[in-house]
């Protein structure tokens, strides 16, 4: 078991490599390929209506003549060590982590990262173990009680759960609970060490919204995986042992029947980290998602850049988490 | 003393959306303690749905189940499901055909015959694991004490169908239904879980049922059989009377189709035509008359209008269900274990169908 979780996370490394690598040749060389100077390149990085002076010192900056593997080198080097911007004449400093520098706002991005990360988080977090015990429990009702009005309603709402965005869901939310009858008035994030209270009561909204959307799917994951395991051959093994239903259904069923939604959640959980963009565009929460949507919009490409890198990471961490945690759950899967 | 298990008139039906599936029709029986009684029978002909209704595992599907199933003069088909399940696993427990499906994969096995033990027993967690421990050793598992905490992936077949075995014995059941426990088994391991449940039955003193379309695998472990047709009895009688002189065509068949060491090689075995039938549309009268090659000696149209009442013929306690009379079944066993196998003109004949060739 330890052997295979240090496998998974030498693996782990390699992979976060080959993203950084990735990410690096759609940032550096997929514009080089298609015919731009270092100093049409280095254009973009300043901002709007740049002086001449300042796309060269930008240039040199970046290093933007020289080999790309030394291009690349110095990308690692600033995400483990940090790294001088110099051309000469000033040097932009940007301190480890350094998942880039932008030239438009004069100063890094990971700190920005940094303090945009708790609101996504905290809405994440939140919405995920909302979702969690509501789909996984509505779903496993549902699947033993097949063909009843239960089951048929709340598949009807999950199908409706699952089609609805969440930026129309989230709008009637708060047309109705903030505006209508301001149960949750004033819908803005205030940080958990700020205020516990406000923080929860200002998240109720996104948290339904969010986990709305995706208790309707794993209801309707569990109700197919329940349905599936409670068929099985062990299920009536276990009953033949003079079983109680309910150990039957949640300690043999519901075991079996969580595996695949274990992996999935891992992996839902992980993309949302990277920016919950529509649940926080629609509740004007300045987390990561926000922070990519005006990086986008402000074409500021270290600021993208260093999102990508930040989502990527997320993903890939769940991933392995979620294969250690398959092991755990899974003992066939331990070799 | 009452018999352990007594079954009359059992009758288990599914209604569903093609017509109600008369599964077990009228089925009777008894066995004491200590005995062993095989059912044998084709796919679909009732013996695993009659084994599931003894342990009431029908409960809270949509069978309809009448009748009586008494445990030790208890009725189990009014019985609670409460009450049911106390004594499902305690006091008649069950192994199933496919060991690796039947044990849960993410359990290990000693938690699993744990959990058998502790449900109808009020013991502590050392207590259940010295009796797994125990258990393990008594049906032939090596170290038990370390493959206690091994998976059921982690076995071969024939040692997951030993686990299987030790967690039926686990509350020392008083019946113990096999329902097909060598199936799904290499042939080498076949004689080895038969010859186990044969000796922890003279150990635990249980009595068995042996579930199987194998007839030679009641024929080494059974005090009597029933041949099961079509949800009824098509013969019933002791072990030694069913080899000896089998009285049933259907019976005649089961054995014709079976390859044996007493026979030249050159011998053919004999399928049984045609298919086991639907449930839904049982054949009225005998339900074996479309596939039997003796209707025409039975006079006017009775195999296809009357059902055949279970009567005994040839020894007390031994009946079948067959219009022929016993004169005519005694000349026409002595013909066929004269190996003048009638079946051969007919499966001559019917040579241009190569699957009815397979045995059934």
């Amino acid at each position: 078991m330890i052997y295979f979780i240090i496998r998974r996370l030498i693996l782990t490394v390699f992979l976060l490599l080959l993203v950084s690598m990735i990410t690096f040749a759609i940032f550096f060389l997929v514009p080089r390929l298609a015919g731009q100077t270092a100093y049409q390149l280095a254009a973009q990085y300043v901002g709007r209506n740049p002086i001449p002076s300042e796309i060269k010192a930008v240039e040199i900056k970046l290093g933007l003549n020289a080999p790309l593997y030394l291009q690349y080198g110095r990308y690692i080097k600033g995400i483990v060590a940090g790294i001088h911007y110099n051309n000469g004449t000033d040097i932009s400093y940007c301190p480890f982590p350094c998942f880039g520098y932008s030239f438009r706002n004069q100063q890094p991005v990971w700190p920005q990262l940094i303090s945009d990360a708790p609101v996504t988080l905290s809405i994440a977090i939140g919405a995920s173990v909302l979702w969690l015990i509501g789909g996984v429990s509505i779903g496993v009702l549902s699947a033993l009680r097949r063909g009843s009005i239960f089951d048929r309603f709340s598949m009807g709402v999950a199908l409706a759960g699952v089609s609805l965005p969440v930026f129309f869901t989230g709008l009637i939310a708060l047309e109705l609970f903030s505006y209508k009858w301001p149960i949750f008035p004033n819908v803005h994030y205030v940080g958990i060490t700020t205020n516990p209270l406000l923080w929860a009561r200002n998240l109720v909204l996104p948290w339904i919204t969010l986990a709305f959307l995706y208790a309707a799917l794993y209801a309707r994951l569990t109700r197919a995986g329940m349905l599936e395991t409670m068929g099985e051959d062990y299920i009536r093994t276990a009953r033949a042992k003079g079983l109680p239903e309910r150990t039957v259904v949640l300690k043999h069923g519901l075991r079996a029947a969580l595996t695949p939604i274990v992996t999935i959640f891992g992996l839902d959980l992980g993309l949302l980290l990277g920016g919950a963009i529509l649940t926080e565009t629609t509740y004007s929460f300045p987390g990561l998602g926000q922070f990519t949507i005006l990086a986008i919009q402000n074409q500021d490409l270290p600021e993208i850049m260093g999102v990508v890198m930040i989502a990527s990471f997320f993903i890939v961490v769940a991933n392995m988490i979620v294969d250690i945690l398959y092991a755990v759950v899974d003992p066939r899967v331990r070799f | 003393m009452a018999p352990l298990l007594e079954v009359s008139d059992l009758r288990i039906q599914f209604q569903t959306d093609d017509g109600l599936v008369r599964a077990v029709d009228g089925l009777s029986f008894t066995l004491e303690r200590g005995r062993t009684l095989g059912i044998v029978g084709e796919s679909g002909s009732g013996k695993s749905v009659t084994s599931m209704g003894i342990m009431g595992l029908h409960q809270g599907t949509k069978a309809r189940i009448t009748g009586y199933i008494r445990l030790d003069g208890e009725d189990l088909v009014s019985a609670s499901p409460a009450r049911v399940r106390e004594l499902r696993g305690s006091k008649m427990s069950m192994i199933f055909q496919d060991p690796l499906s039947s044990l849960h994969p993410y359990y290990t096995v000693g938690a699993q015959i744990m959990e058998a033990y502790r449900v109808h027993n009020k013991v502590s967690k050392q207590a259940a694991r010295n009796h797994a421990v125990d258990l393990l050793g008594r049906v032939g598992i090596p170290t038990p004490e370390s493959r206690l905490d091994d998976y059921p992936h982690q076995f071969s077949g024939g040692m997951r169908q030993r686990v299987m075995i030790a967690m039926a014995l686990s509350c020392d059941p008083e019946l113990l239904i096999a329902d097909e426990p060598t199936t799904a088994l290499d042939v080498t391991v076949q004689a080895q879980i038969l010859d186990l449940i044969s000796t922890l039955q003279s150990e635990f003193g249980s009595a068995v049922i042996i579930i199987t379309h194998d007839l030679g695998v009641v024929a080494e472990l059974s005090d009597d059989i029933l041949v099961m047709y079509a949800g009824r009895i098509a013969e019933y009688g002791a072990a030694a009377d069913i080899f000896g002189r089998p009285d049933h065509p259907y019976t005649w068949g089961l054995l014709a189709s079976m390859p044996r060491l007493d026979r030249a090689r050159e011998t053919r075995l004999v399928p049984i035509p045609g298919t086991p039938p639907s449930l839904i549309r049982v054949p009225p009268g005998c339900p074996f008359h479309p596939r039997c090659r003796y209707t025409e000696l039975v006079g006017g149209h009775r195999c296809q209008t009357d059902v055949p009442p279970l009567r005994e013929a040839v020894t007390p306690g031994h009946a079948a269900a067959c219009h022929l009379t016993a004169d005519q079944r005694a000349r026409q066993w002595a013909d066929l274990s004269a190996d003048k196998l009638p079946g051969e003109v007919q499966a001559d004949e019917a040579a241009g169908e190569p699957e009815a060739r397979e045995p059934v």
